[in-house]
Formats: structure tokens, C-alpha cells, sequence
């Protein structure tokens, strides 16, 4: 056992040296190569080796394979080539390898000068060694199965607190290196909370646990702090980097997009410790799984973060298979940590993954519906919006079945399925009788029609007399005829040819006139509505007037009985047309009459219990519509009912196809690809393949990842690059031993982080130590913590946390807390940010509404990166920018008056209390001597400054000086309301202050 | 931002200790030699190290870069490129010979060739040809190397200026001049290196993409200076506060960051102190830069620049300016050229109008550099992301489609060829005839000015080397002395 562990040794960083050569001039400082002396390592000292300096021409890349000679594998490597061997184990004379290395031959020597690649001496020292000791290879050791090691033995016991401090005191102890002390109980407390939560601790947090004399009492505070919803936030936001999560497209028209659901989904799921196998299948494929529910169907956001392209004329064939490859990409990274993207367009040039293997992978996600497109997108109500959605849909149901009873009693179709209006039947009635009570005469044309013609009276009435030629009438019809005799040619009488017909009547024979129902007309000028006909009054009338064109056309008018007339051929019908006399001589020059006796719907007469049935209708739809937009939705993945065949692309464009492939995974991580091919796999499988027990990469990763966050560098410090050309790990025993307790332990994170926070490694002070600057500056070996910048969000979070003013909110649309102005004078597009009020303003920076082309100036500055792919480590840089935002910025000013004036509240007489609480609400740690007079020198500084200033006193404190209700607060001054700010606001820039220590 | 080994403060040496580790750090290489007691006691000392510039690869030819950036794709058929045969054959559908493999954005197939409405003249000892359009370009074509046969991959704006500026049309590289502060450094005490400015409508389609640091570190960045009082995001000091309170404020977070490391312990804590001082010198530094007023009025004449009023004419003086104060890249963009007809960018209008928005100041910039010899040291290019195709739009009003197969762009000073004329395309203006140049070979010549082989400036991201040229780009040497 314990020479398992001896195996491990300090990591020759060769391959590290020749990239910094290769990427900076003037490198100094060479690391010293550190090795054990005897045996060669072929996975720890030859492979970087080859892989830098030789796999180019001769690894797993067929197509720039040079002299037929493969390195990369055993049986390659030590085959006879044409009269000789490249490696003949053991026989360093005969391998033709080492006479090319050691050539000066400049046309012999490898690799070629004009590689730009060289080994040293010390290197081929080691090439030599191996194959003296007879060239053994080894599986590249991430692709070798997870072990389960065994816990090493130490010497100082009382060090270890878990498994994790045994194998890294191990090692420390093997190069006599004493780990660091336990941090003081501030620092713990203050660390716990931001690592586990994102925020600091409450003076109340910090309180509680300081006076827990218990012995677990740091225990209970971890058990406390990770049962905080905020975990879910803090820890959210690094897997959202992942998932290149954001509110809008990318590339240039970059407009919003609505998936924050997803991003709630994966804070709910990391606060119910959804194990990750499950969080990871529910991401990849929630889709495809039996009967999906909603949450699931969320879940599958993770690979819908990928870029849109909006812009006009692009060729979304194009862009599709771009979002494709970043999911190829994103998957290799996320689960696997490799750099899958290197074989698009050519075979790996260091790992063994082939350009048709890529496109395997390609094939599990070439078949989702969106096509450059938002859709298909999931409409999610809220339980309450689900409820109200319900109510209307039931209001809408019983709106249209009441219009449907309706229809029915009536017994006839609704008017609209019918030929409204149009199926009327008329009948000209052939012969009139006209009298005129003004002395009108009239002639009668061949169209049956009658003109005008004698008198104009100033009023007048026409009496129509005629005998029905139908049985039953329901309505009349009146036309009113142009002709050249009448003024500008008619049809009335009217020096412009305009008439007003003030009221109608239909009698039969002595009978009182009958009830008319409506009245129609083809046109009515304005104010003189052809229902004014039948209204009873003579002051009213119908009038055919124009506002634009001409009025000397035919019009035609329909009144129709409220109940028909049963006629018969004795008796005649009378029909009058009265005309008054407002104006003067304004009576019809020629008209036509008929009659029908078409049912009331077919006359098209709109029935107005209908309509206010059909008008409730209406109205709730449009209810239903308006509420359904305020509903939220989000993109999900949906695979297409016929997958797209997949095709290798041929250097990567995807106008040129290859041969066709099917979905697989890569063979060189795959048990059985033969058993792949006999079955079509679905993005279901890939899911499942990744957190296989057997997949060697999935937990190593994540383990990994999750360290890195604790520590600032993982155990493999290339934490998206387990394959050749990345680094060894540190401690390969413990990141086994992580990844198999991680699965056994049901691959719960929560369980990981506990097991991580509770250990002695975890829990040492941060100080730099002479001796560890010297051994081990970056704390490769764990002797003390580090201390590490908080991430760009928790700024922002840390501020508004001692300010006061944090919303507490989990959750929920994106919001849009203050910019500066001028952000968007260099977009394309001149987005609306519309200042978000009450609570929103003071979210956690999470929930900031992430625009792509032109993201929250603070979260850039602080090194978020755009998330037009994954993330899977930020970069920690600390600039000017970085300074002036936190200064200067409106957001962290509001904070600063804030915490002013949280700190004046308090009721202390003196200003050291005053000064010490501000201090450790912001630092958690109580202020050393030299700090509290520091600050109160400062203090009495701005006090100073602000009592010969008022003006800027109260520019200063702002409305901070007066309490909630708005009242002034007497306790203190203006120009003491400023000079608090001010301290807080030195407080808030200190580099402690956003440093997890 | 500017890199913080130009402090020139007692904070300098510390800082750029610790900007060393950080590169060493993500090299996975040891600090090594340094020890903890150097660096807390190296802010009191200036030691050698600190004065270490950075090496280039070769001996340079210039140390500054003006990228005059004519966002929307510019035609060259109206302004740089007089053709013909193009003139005889208006009105007609193009052989389909000519046509074969090329794609377009928006264009069907039955567009007919389009001649230009202008007329051109020869100006210099080259005889460059130029159009009515840039009466003031004709003074500077014999400080110029005129190229007409750049061609570029991508027909789609974002992607096209992507991958004219960072060198892939995806977003997530880092820009020419982030490359360049990372390779070569600032020769700025108190402003950035890599400065951004915008005149136009709007600001250019993939917006803060073009000018990001990708994965290398933020502080590469370029830093957009907005017109205006406040030409930096957040660096006015807070209403109320004033410049005595501000330096109060420095000096106490200062003094309280120190307290700290002496404890801690931490090289970052330096480098923090250190970009506090940066931050406040910057807030006089930058106004200053800004205004425009003290400048001659005979200067502000040749550029038409007007002290107060946005315009590309003022962006060319400030461009200069930031030049002068050791700012190694400006990258300036100027909306919108792309014409393709319509209300609102049309050939008859629209282009005469911004042609003479930037024909005076651009003509003006590279004499003003001339005559104060900067320009031997400065390479100007004027260009956008493609060029414009030959044939018309059906639209309403005149226009042409991107081109991605031929266009012309020109570069001056920093040792490319003055009065020289490199390359052409056939008589239509399709395809490149003679000496193509691609983007990608563009920027490899940049660079190679600057001292740095371009294949060697490089950054190791997810396990590959990436570079500015990708895995492309070739040396045009027959456009430089």
C-alpha cells in the first residue's frame, strides 16, 4: 500500500516549460526538474515528453503522420520499420530513435529544427532511461479505471482530521514540509460562509459561533451554513459558467431571450443535492426520458445556452451546426475535461480522439429541433398563474358554450358561417303607383325605376302604391338611381344631387304601418345614419354625402320588418318616403323598390344578443392572451422525429460532408463500441455513458472542479485538459480517492463539500509563509490555504450584504440593478435598461440581466467572461478598471451611504466602538490597533473636509441622513452622515474586503 | 487597461513581481527564485527586474497601431477601385463563370452589375486611383501602401469584423490589441494600452466581442473611451467628493492594504495598492487626453475636429493624442457603411455623406502624424471587414451586397511601403487576379512590424496554442520596406 503511494512524486513540469517558452519571450526561471532517482515513469516523466516534442508528426493524427511512425502506442512504436526499429526495448543502440535525438545532424536530428521544438539534454536523459528500462507504456493515467486507494499512513496523526489530510499530509511529510495552523475562528466562520453561500457572515453568525465551546462547533457551523438556500446561488453560478448560461443570443443583433428558469432549476437542484449522475442526465437528455415532467424539460436549457445568430441574410444551416459544435465542445469540457473541439477539423493532435470520432459525438446532438431559432421554447406557470390560467380558461368555456346554447335555441348557423347578406333574394316590383304630395311628377324608366320630375318641393312624401309579388315580405328595398336630368346627376334632387330621406313607412292597405327591425345602407353620410329613416323623427334622415370622392353614385338602402307581412294580391301596399323641410327641396330624383322575403340572418341583420354573447367571448380571450404573455417561458431541447443524418465535416465546414457516421463515444474511453453499433443512441445514452461508473473521467473532473474552487487550483491544475498535454496531478491518490467516495457516496456535492470543508487542508490559515515562497510558491502541496478574489457577483453580493440593503430573493426573472450611463454608446443595438426599483435593485449579481454583446460593466471588469462558451475557470485579474468601479461606481456609492448610515444608527457614544463594528460587519475580524487609528485618522479627516463643505456634505450623505420615514434624523449631522460613507466606503475597496482569506 | 508594469511609482516594482507570478502561475511554473522577503521589502526599492521591458522577437519597425476601422464594409468599387469593363457591362447579368462558388448574404442570382456613379482621377507618383468621393485621400497616396486584393471568409458582419480584429469569426479571442499589450506592454504611465473609440450612429455589430481579451487576462482589454465628460466607465470620483477627499481616500485604502500585507503576506495586495494609484492618476490623465481645446486651431482645422462635438474628425486627433502618450493601439470605428440601397444606406445619399465624414480627418491624421514624426513608427490601416460586390440590389434605391472575395483597404507609416499600389482583382472586381492578401496574412504583417512573429505569440487556452492568425496567416512582404 504504501508503495502505491511512494509511487507518486513531484511532477517534472517540462511540458510546462517548453509552453512558456513557446508563449512568452525572455522567459527566465526554469523550474528544477525534480525526479525520483532509478525508475522512469512513463505517464509521469516520458509521455509529456513525447506528447509535446514528438506526437505532432507522430501520434494519433493519421493524416500528418511522418515516416509511418506512430509513438503514441506500444505496438506502433516498437514494430519494425522497413530495415530498423524505432525503439527496441532495452537496446539503446539499436533504437533509431535515440541516434535521431541525439544527432547533430541538423537534417537528422528530431524533432526537425524548424519544428520550433527542442528537447534538452536532461529529457533525453529521461527517453533514454525508459527505454533502457524496456520501454514499458502505460494507459494514459486519466483514462485509466477510478481506484479506490487506501488511506496512507502518517506520522503526525493529530494533524488529520479525514481521509483528504492523510494523503495530503503525506506528501508533505514525504518532502518534510509542516502544514499551517488552523485559522483563527473569523477567518473559518468568514471563509465557510462566502466559500458555501457567496455571502459574509451576520455579526449574529459570527457571535454564535464564537462563544460554541463545543467541540463540533464548527461542525454545526458548516451543517448551518450548507443548508443555506444561498448554497444553491453560490454554487449555481459556478456550474451556470458551465453552462455558458445568459438573457440574451450573442453574436450582433444579440436580442433577449427568456431562460432564467433554467437558471433557478439548477439552484433548486444543487440545494436538494440532486445527485449529479441525475443533474446530469436531466441537463443532457430530461427530454428523452419516459413521460418527461416540466422540471425535467427545464433541465435541458444547459445545451439551449448556445449562441443565435439574428443578423439578416445569415444561413441558419450554418449557424445551427455552430451550436452543435459548442455543444460537442461544452460536453467534452464540462463532463470529461477534454479539449474535444481540437479534432473538428483534423484528427487530435495529442489525444487519441479522431475527427470521426468527433463527429460520433456530433451525431448524439445533430437531431434537436432548433435551427438557429428560440423555439422550441416551454411556457412554465407559477402555481398561482396556473390557478388563475384555469379561472379564465374557465370563463372562456363557459362564455362560448353560452354563445353555442344560443346558436342552437335558434336553430340556424351563426351569421358568420353564412353568405351574410348577400343570400337575400330580391324582387323588383315591377309597377308603382307615385304620388307626390308637393306635385312631383314621375316617370317610369324601363328598369322599372321611377324619376323625379315637376316641382321640387321644399318638403315633400312620396306615397308608393303596389301590389307584392311575394307571399310574405320581410324587407324593402330602396335604390337610389343617378340619371342625367337630375342635378349633377342625382340621385336626389339637391342642388348637388344629395337627398335626406327623413322617415319610411310600410303600410298595408288601412293597417297602421309596420315595425321596422333595422335599416342598412351601402353608404350613410356622416350624421345622417340610414337608421335615422326608421327612427320616428322627422328632424332626423339618411343622406349620402361625401367627405372624399364623389356622392353621385347609386346608393342603396334596406329596412327591414321586425315581422314579416303576409300579403296578399288583393290588397296593395303602400310605401311613403317623407321629406322634410331642413333642409329645402332635398327629395329623391329616381329610385327603385323591392322586396324579399329573406330570413332576418340571411338579410344580414346583426343580431345584438348574438354579438354581446360573441363580444364575451372576445373579451376573455383577449384576457387569456394578455395574461398568457406575462407567463414565463424558457428554451428547452427537443429532438426531431426523423434524426438529421451526421456526416464528418470535412476540416470543419459544414458545407463539405464526409463519410456518414453514427452516434458512439470515443473508443478509447469506451468499454464496447461493438455493442454501440448495434443500437441507434440517443443524447439519453451519452448521458448515461458519462456518469457510468466506469467512465474513468466524469468524477475525476468534477472532484476536481469543486477543489479548485477551495483552493484556487485544482489537483489537476489544467482542470479542461485531463488529456496528454495536460498537467499530472498533484496528489493522484487523493483525487481518486475523492471521485470514488464522490459515486459512492450517491454522487452527492453537498456530501463532497462537507468532506472537503471539514478537513484539517481546508482549514489552515491562508498566511504566506518564508519557507513555502521558496518551496512552493503557487501551494501545489497544500501547506497553507490560499487567499483568492472573490468572484465578480460576490462583490457586489459582499457590498450589498454589510450595506443592508441585499434582497434576500431567490429566484426569478433577471433584473437590472444601476450602470453607469454610456454603457451601450459602443452596441450595435441601444438596449432599454430600465432601472430595476424596490427589491430588485438590491439582488444578488447573479440575477443581473447578462446582455452578451455588452454585459454588466462591473461583472466584466471583475473577469466574467461573455459566456459565448463554457467556462469552466475564470480568470482572477486585478486592474485599475477594477479600482474605479469599486470606488467610483453609483451601485457601490448607494452601499456606502448605506453602510454609513447602518453604522451611525447603531447606538454607540464614542467612534473606536463605532469604527470596530463597522470594520468587522465588512471584515468579520475585529480591527488591529494600527487599523482602528488608521481609520479614525481618516474619519477626522472627512470630518474636516465636510464641516468647511456643507454643500458637499450633503452630496456626500445624499438622503441617508434621514431615516426610513423620511423624517430628518437628528442623531447626527450632514456633514458626520458623510464622513461615515466615506469610511465605509474605504472599507468597502480594501482588497480584504473581496478576498476570501 | 494599461499593464501595470508602466507604474512609475515605488508600487511598480512589487507589481510587476506579482504580475510575473501570475504568469507563472498559469504556466504552472514555480516563482521560484522569489523570495517573500523581496517582495514585501520591493516596494520600497527599485529593483532590476522592474525595468525588464519585454522582448520582441525581431527588431521592430513600428510600436503603435491606428486601426481606422470603416465598420459596415466600404465599397471599394466607388471610392479605391475604378473599373471599366465593370462601367461597359452596367445593367447586365454577370458571366456565371464568374460566380461560381462565391456566396452572398443577400443577393439571389439575377442581380445585374452595377457601375459606379463616380468619377475617378489619378493622384501621386503611384497613380492611385480615387474617386470624386475623397477629394483629401488624393494628398496622402504616396504615404500609403494601397491594397486591392484583400479577401476575407465570412460574409456576415459580425462574424467578418470578428475575424478581422481577433482573428476568428466566433466571438471569445482576444483582439489585435490585446494581443499586442500582452506581447509588447503599454509605454503608458496613466492610460490604458488598448483604447477603443466610436463615431456613427451606432457602435459596430458584435460589439465589446471585437476588443475583449478573450482568455487572456482582463487587464488586456480594450478600454472604450466614451465621448463626454466621463470618457472611462466610473471614473469620475463620486458627487461631493473632491480631489482632496479623493486622495484621502487613496491614501487611506492604501495604507490599510498595506497594513494588511504585512500581515498576509500576499504579492496581490501590491498589486491592488498599485492599481488604486493607477485609477486616480487616470482621472486627471484621462479628461486631459480628452480635451481637445488646447490643440492649435490650424490643427483642429486640417481635421475639422470641433472641441465639444463628437465626430470621427475628433477621434482621429484623439487618436493621435493617445498615440503621443504612449498608447500602443487604438482601434477606432466608424458606422455605417453598409450600403446596400434602401431609405436609409443607399450609394446615391448615404455614402457621398460618410465619405466625407472621414475623407478630411483620415487625410488630416496620416499628415499630422507625418509631419510630426510619429508616423515612421505608427501604422495607420484604413478598412472595414469586407468590401461590396459589383453587381446592384433589387432595392428601391441603389446598392451593392458584401463582398468577401476582393476589396481594398490601405495601410500607412510603421514601415509598410509608401506610394505603393499591392495586388488587384479582375476587371469586374470579383475575384482577386494578383497577389491576394487575407485577413489573416494582413495581420501576420502587422504584427511582424511590431516586432513579433506571429506564429509565436501565442497562449495556451483548453489545452491548444491559439494565436492571433489562427493556424493561418503568411508574411506579405512586398508591402513592406
Amino acid at each position: 500500500m504504501i508503495s502505491v503511494v511512494t509511487k507518486e512524486a513531484l511532477i517534472p513540469h517540462l511540458f510546462a516549460t517548453l509552453l512558456y517558452a513557446a508563449s512568452m519571450w525572455g522567459a527566465v526561471c526554469l523550474a528544477p526538474l525534480e525526479m525520483n532517482a532509478g525508475e522512469v515513469d512513463f505517464n509521469r516523466d516520458v509521455r509529456p515528453i513525447l506528447s509535446e516534442a514528438c506526437f505532432q508528426c507522430h501520434g494519433p493524427d493519421a493524416e500528418h503522420r511522418e515516416a509511418d511512425l506512430r509513438l503514441d502506442i506500444a505496438s506502433q512504436a516498437l514494430a519494425k520499420l522497413d530495415d530498423h526499429f524505432a525503439i527496441v526495448p532495452g537496446n539503446l543502440s539499436e533504437s533509431t530513435v535515440v541516434e535521431r535525438i541525439t544527432s547533430t545532424d541538423a537534417d537528422l536530428r528530431m524533432p526537425p529544427p524548424d519544428s520550433e521544438r527542442k528537447l534538452s539534454p536532461s529529457q533525453i536523459e529521461i527517453i533514454k532511461q525508459w527505454i533502457q528500462q524496456g520501454a514499458k507504456y502505460e494507459k494514459h493515467w486519466a483514462f485509466q479505471p477510478i481506484r479506490d486507494p487506501q488511506i496512507p499512513v502518517v506520522k503526525q496523526k493529530d494533524w488529520v482530521r479525514n481521509e483528504i489530510d492523510a494523503f495530503v499530509l503525506h506528501r508533505l511529510e514525504e518532502k518534510g514540509i509542516a502544514p499551517s495552523p488552523q485559522a483563527d475562528r473569523y477567518t473559518l466562520i468568514r471563509r465557510v460562509t462566502i466559500d458555501l453561500t457567496g455571502l459574509p457572515p451576520t455579526p449574529k453568525e459570527v457571535e454564535e459561533y464564537l462563544h460554541d465551546h463545543s467541540e463540533n462547533a464548527y461542525e454545526k457551523m458548516v451543517d448551518r451554513v450548507l443548508s443555506s438556500p444561498h448554497y444553491g446561488e453560490k454554487w449555481g453560478r459556478h456550474w451556470l459558467d458551465q453552462a455558458r448560461y445568459a438573457d440574451t443570443d450573442g453574436y450582433t443583433v444579440d436580442s433577449k431571450r427568456s431562460i432564467w428558469l433554467y437558471r433557478d432549476w439548477v439552484i433548486n437542484a444543487l440545494n436538494r443535492d440532486m445527485p449529479f449522475d441525475q443533474f446530469t442526465i436531466e441537463q443532457l437528455a430530461g427530454d428523452l426520458l419516459e413521460k418527461p415532467t416540466t422540471e425535467q424539460l427545464i433541465a435541458t436549457g444547459f445545451h439551449r445556452n448556445t449562441l443565435i445568430n439574428g443578423e439578416g441574410g445569415t444561413d441558419n444551416e450554418q449557424f445551427r451546426n455552430e451550436e452543435v459544435v459548442d455543444r460537442v465542445n461544452t460536453t467534452g469540457a464540462v463532463w470529461l475535461g477534454l479539449t474535444i473541439g481540437c479534432a473538428q477539423c483534423h484528427n487530435h493532435k495529442f489525444d487519441p480522439i479522431s475527427q470521426r470520432e468527433y463527429y460520433e459525438l456530433f451525431a448524439f446532438f445533430n437531431s434537436s429541433q432548433d435551427v438557429n431559432t428560440r423555439n422550441p421554447k416551454l411556457m412554465v406557470p407559477s402555481p398561482q398563474q396556473r390557478e388563475t390560467l384555469g379561472q379564465i380558461e374557465q370563463r372562456l368555456k363557459q362564455a362560448q358554450e353560452k354563445l353555442a346554447a344560443y346558436d342552437a335555441a335558434k336553430k340556424s348557423l351563426p351569421p358568420e358561417k353564412q353568405n351574410a347578406g348577400k343570400a337575400a333574394n330580391w324582387h323588383v316590383v315591377p309597377n308603382l303607383t307615385v304620388q307626390s304630395t308637393a306635385g312631383a311628377t314621375f316617370e317610369k324608366l324601363d328598369d322599372s325605376s321611377y324619376l323625379a320630375g315637376g316641382n321640387n318641393g321644399n318638403s315633400d312624401e312620396y306615397r308608393v302604391q303596389f301590389s307584392s309579388p311575394l307571399r310574405k315580405i320581410t324587407a324593402i328595398r330602396l335604390e337610389t338611381l343617378t340619371h342625367p336630368s337630375l342635378p349633377q346627376t342625382g340621385p336626389g334632387r339637391a342642388s348637388n344631387g344629395n337627398f335626406v330621406l327623413n322617415e319610411v313607412e310600410l303600410s298595408q292597405g288601412e293597417e297602421h304601418p309596420a315595425k321596422w327591425l333595422h335599416a342598412m345602407a351601402d353608404h350613410s353620410q356622416k350624421d345622417y345614419p340610414v337608421s335615422a329613416a326608421i327612427d320616428g323623427k322627422m328632424e332626423t334622415g339618411w343622406a349620402i354625402n361625401v367627405a372624399k370622392g364623389k356622392m353621385n353614385v347609386n346608393r342603396t338602402a334596406r329596412f327591414v320588418l321586425e315581422s314579416p307581412i303576409t300579403a296578399s294580391p288583393e290588397t296593395s301596399l303602400s310605401f311613403k318616403m317623407k321629406f322634410g323641410a331642413q333642409p329645402a327641396r332635398y327629395n329623391i330624383g329616381r329610385f327603385r323598390i323591392s322586396v324579399t322575403d329573406a330570413t332576418v340572418s340571411q338579410l344580414g341583420v346583426p343580431d345584438k344578443e348574438r354579438e354581446k354573447l360573441l363580444a364575451a367571448v372576445k373579451k376573455v380571450r383577449d384576457a387569456k392572451a394578455k395574461f398568457v404573455k406575462k407567463i414565463p417561458t424558457t428554451l428547452i431541447m427537443r429532438e426531431l422525429a426523423q434524426p438529421r443524418e451526421t456526416h464528418v465535416l470535412i476540416r470543419g465546414d459544414f458545407l463539405r460532408h464526409g463519410e456518414l457516421v453514427h452516434p458512439a463515444t470515443p473508443a478509447v474511453l469506451t468499454v464496447d463500441r461493438k455493442k454501440q453499433e448495434q443500437k441507434k443512441l440517443t443524447r439519453l445514452d451519452l448521458a448515461r455513458w458519462l456518469v457510468d461508473k466506469n467512465n474513468p473521467l466524469t468524477a475525476r473532473v468534477t472532484v476536481n472542479r469543486i477543489w479548485m474552487r477551495y483552493f484556487g487550483r485544482g489537483l489537476v491544475q489544467t482542470e479542461n485538459d485531463f488529456g496528454y498535454q495536460g498537467t499530472l496531478p498533484t496528489h493522484p491518490l487523493l483525487l481518486d480517492w475523492l471521485a470514488n467516495s464522490f459515486m459512492k457516496n450517491g454522487w452527492s456535492q453537498k456530501k463532497l463539500h462537507k468532506l472537503i470543508v471539514t478537513s484539517a487542508t481546508y482549514r489552515q490559515a491562508s498566511l504566506m509563509r518564508e519557507d513555502l515562497a521558496q518551496i512552493d510558491p503557487n501551494n501545489k502541496w497544500l501547506a497553507r490555504q490560499s487567499r483568492l478574489r472573490v468572484d465578480a457577483e460576490l462583490v457586489r453580493d459582499l457590498a450589498l450584504s454589510v450595506s443592508g440593503l441585499l434582497s434576500e430573493k431567490i429566484g426569478g426573472p433577471s433584473v437590472f440593478p444601476p450602470q453607469p450611463p454610456g454603457v451601450y454608446s459602443f452596441t450595435q443595438n441601444k438596449y432599454q435598461w430600465k432601472t430595476s426599483t424596490g427589491e430588485d435593485r438590491y439582488r444578488r449579481g447573479m440575477y443581473t440581466f447578462f446582455i452578451r454583446s455588452a454585459p454588466y460593466p462591473m461583472l466584466t471588469t471583475f473577469d466574467v467572461p461573455r459566456f459565448n462558451a463554457t467556462c469552466t475557470r475564470r480568470n482572477r485579474s486585478n486592474t485599475p478598471l477594477q479600482s474605479l468601479a469599486m470606488a467610483n461606481d453609483e451601485a457601490m456609492i448607494e452601499m456606502a451611504r448605506a453602510l454609513g448610515n447602518r453604522i451611525l444608527k447603531k447606538n454607540f457614544t464614542d467612534d473606536n466602538p463605532r469604527l470596530k463594528y463597522a470594520f468587522q460587519l465588512c471584515l468579520t475580524r475585529p480591527p488591529s490597533s494600527q487599523e482602528l487609528a488608521q481609520l479614525r485618522r481618516y474619519l477626522n479627516q472627512q470630518r474636516e473636509i465636510f464641516q468647511a463643505d456643507p454643500k458637499n456634505a450633503q452630496l456626500v450623505a445624499g438622503n441617508t441622513a434621514k431615516d426610513q420615514s423620511g423624517k430628518s434624523d437628528h442623531l447626527h449631522s450632514v456633514s458626520e452622515a458623510a464622513s461615515w460613507a466615506c469610511v465605509a466606503r474605504v472599507l468597502m475597496n480594501l482588497d480584504e474586503f473581496i478576498t476570501r482569506e | 487597461m494599461a499593464q501595470p508594469h508602466q507604474l512609475n511609482t515605488l508600487e511598480q516594482s512589487l507589481l510587476r513581481e506579482s504580475t510575473r507570478r501570475h504568469f507563472f502561475e498559469k504556466c504552472g511554473i514555480g516563482l521560484g527564485s522569489i523570495a517573500l522577503s523581496s517582495l514585501l521589502a520591493a516596494e520600497n526599492s527599485l529593483d532590476a527586474a522592474a525595468q525588464q521591458k519585454q522582448k520582441p522577437h525581431h527588431t521592430p519597425r513600428a510600436k503603435a497601431v491606428i486601426y481606422l476601422f470603416m465598420a459596415g464594409g466600404p465599397t471599394q468599387l466607388d471610392l479605391l477601385v475604378d473599373k471599366p469593363v465593370l462601367r461597359k457591362h452596367h445593367g447586365q447579368l454577370p458571366p456565371k463563370s464568374y460566380l461560381e462558388s462565391k456566396r452572398f448574404a443577400f443577393l439571389k442570382g439575377t442581380e445585374k452589375l452595377l457601375a459606379s456613379s463616380h468619377t475617378f482621377k489619378k493622384h501621386g507618383e503611384c497613380g492611385q486611383e480615387l474617386s470624386d468621393l475623397l477629394p483629401h485621400f488624393g494628398q496622402i497616396a504616396d504615404d500609403v501602401c494601397w491594397i486591392h486584393s484583400m479577401h476575407t471568409d465570412v460574409f456576415n458582419h459580425g462574424p467578418a469584423k470578428l475575424l478581422a480584429n481577433t482573428g476568428s469569426p466566433q466571438p471569445g479571442r482576444p483582439g489585435m490589441g490585446a494581443w499586442l499589450t500582452y506581447g509588447l506592454g503599454s509605454e503608458s504611465r496613466d492610460l490604458p494600452g488598448f483604447v477603443v473609440l466610436q463615431s456613427g450612429p451606432r457602435g459596430p455589430r458584435a460589439g465589446s466581442s471585437l476588443w475583449s481579451s478573450g482568455f487572456l487576462p482582463t487587464s488586456f482589454q480594450g478600454v472604450p473611451f466614451r465621448n463626454g465628460p466621463e470618457p472611462v466607465l466610473n471614473l469620475s470620483s463620486p458627487q461631493g467628493i473632491s480631489r482632496r477627499g479623493e486622495r484621502s481616500f487613496v491614501d487611506a485604502v492604501t495604507a490599510m492594504n498595506r497594513l494588511r500585507r504585512d500581515v498576509v503576506g500576499d504579492p496581490e495586495i501590491s498589486t491592488r495598492i498599485a492599481a488604486y494609484e493607477m485609477a486616480y492618476r487616470m482621472q486627471s490623465s484621462a479628461p486631459d487626453l480628452m480635451d481637445i481645446s488646447n490643440e492649435t486651431k490650424q490643427t483642429l482645422d486640417a481635421y475639422g475636429a470641433t472641441p465639444g462635438n463628437p465626430s470621427y474628425a475628433n477621434n482621429c486627433l484623439l487618436a493621435r493624442r493617445l498615440i503621443e502618450r504612449g498608447t500602443r493601439f487604438v482601434q477606432l470605428y466608424h458606422t455605417n457603411w453598409d450600403h446596400h440601397g434602401g431609405p436609409t444606406e443607399n450609394l446615391e445619399v448615404h455614402l457621398p455623406r460618410i465619405a466625407k465624414e472621414i475623407d478630411q480627418p483620415t487625410a488630416a491624421l496620416v499628415l499630422d502624424l507625418k509631419q510630426r514624426g510619429l508616423l515612421d513608427d505608427t501604422i495607420v490601416i484604413w478598412g472595414g471587414e469586407f468590401g461590396r460586390t459589383p453587381m446592384g440590389e433589387i432595392r428601391a434605391t441603389s446598392g451593392r451586397d458584401h463582398h468577401i472575395d476582393a476589396y481594398s483597404l490601405w495601410v500607412a507609416g510603421g514601415g509598410f511601403k509608401a506610394g505603393h499600389i499591392h495586388g488587384s482583382s479582375d476587371e469586374l472586381g470579383l475575384t482577386v487576379t494578383e497577389n491576394p492578401v487575407h485577413v489573416h496574412d494582413l495581420n501576420a504583417t502587422i504584427l511582424h512590424q511590431l516586432g513579433i512573429n506571429h506564429k509565436q505569440l501565442t497562449f495556451r487556452f483548453q489545452g491548444r496554442d491559439y494565436r492571433l492568425t489562427d493556424v493561418h496567416g503568411e508574411l506579405v512582404k512586398d508591402i513592406i520596406t
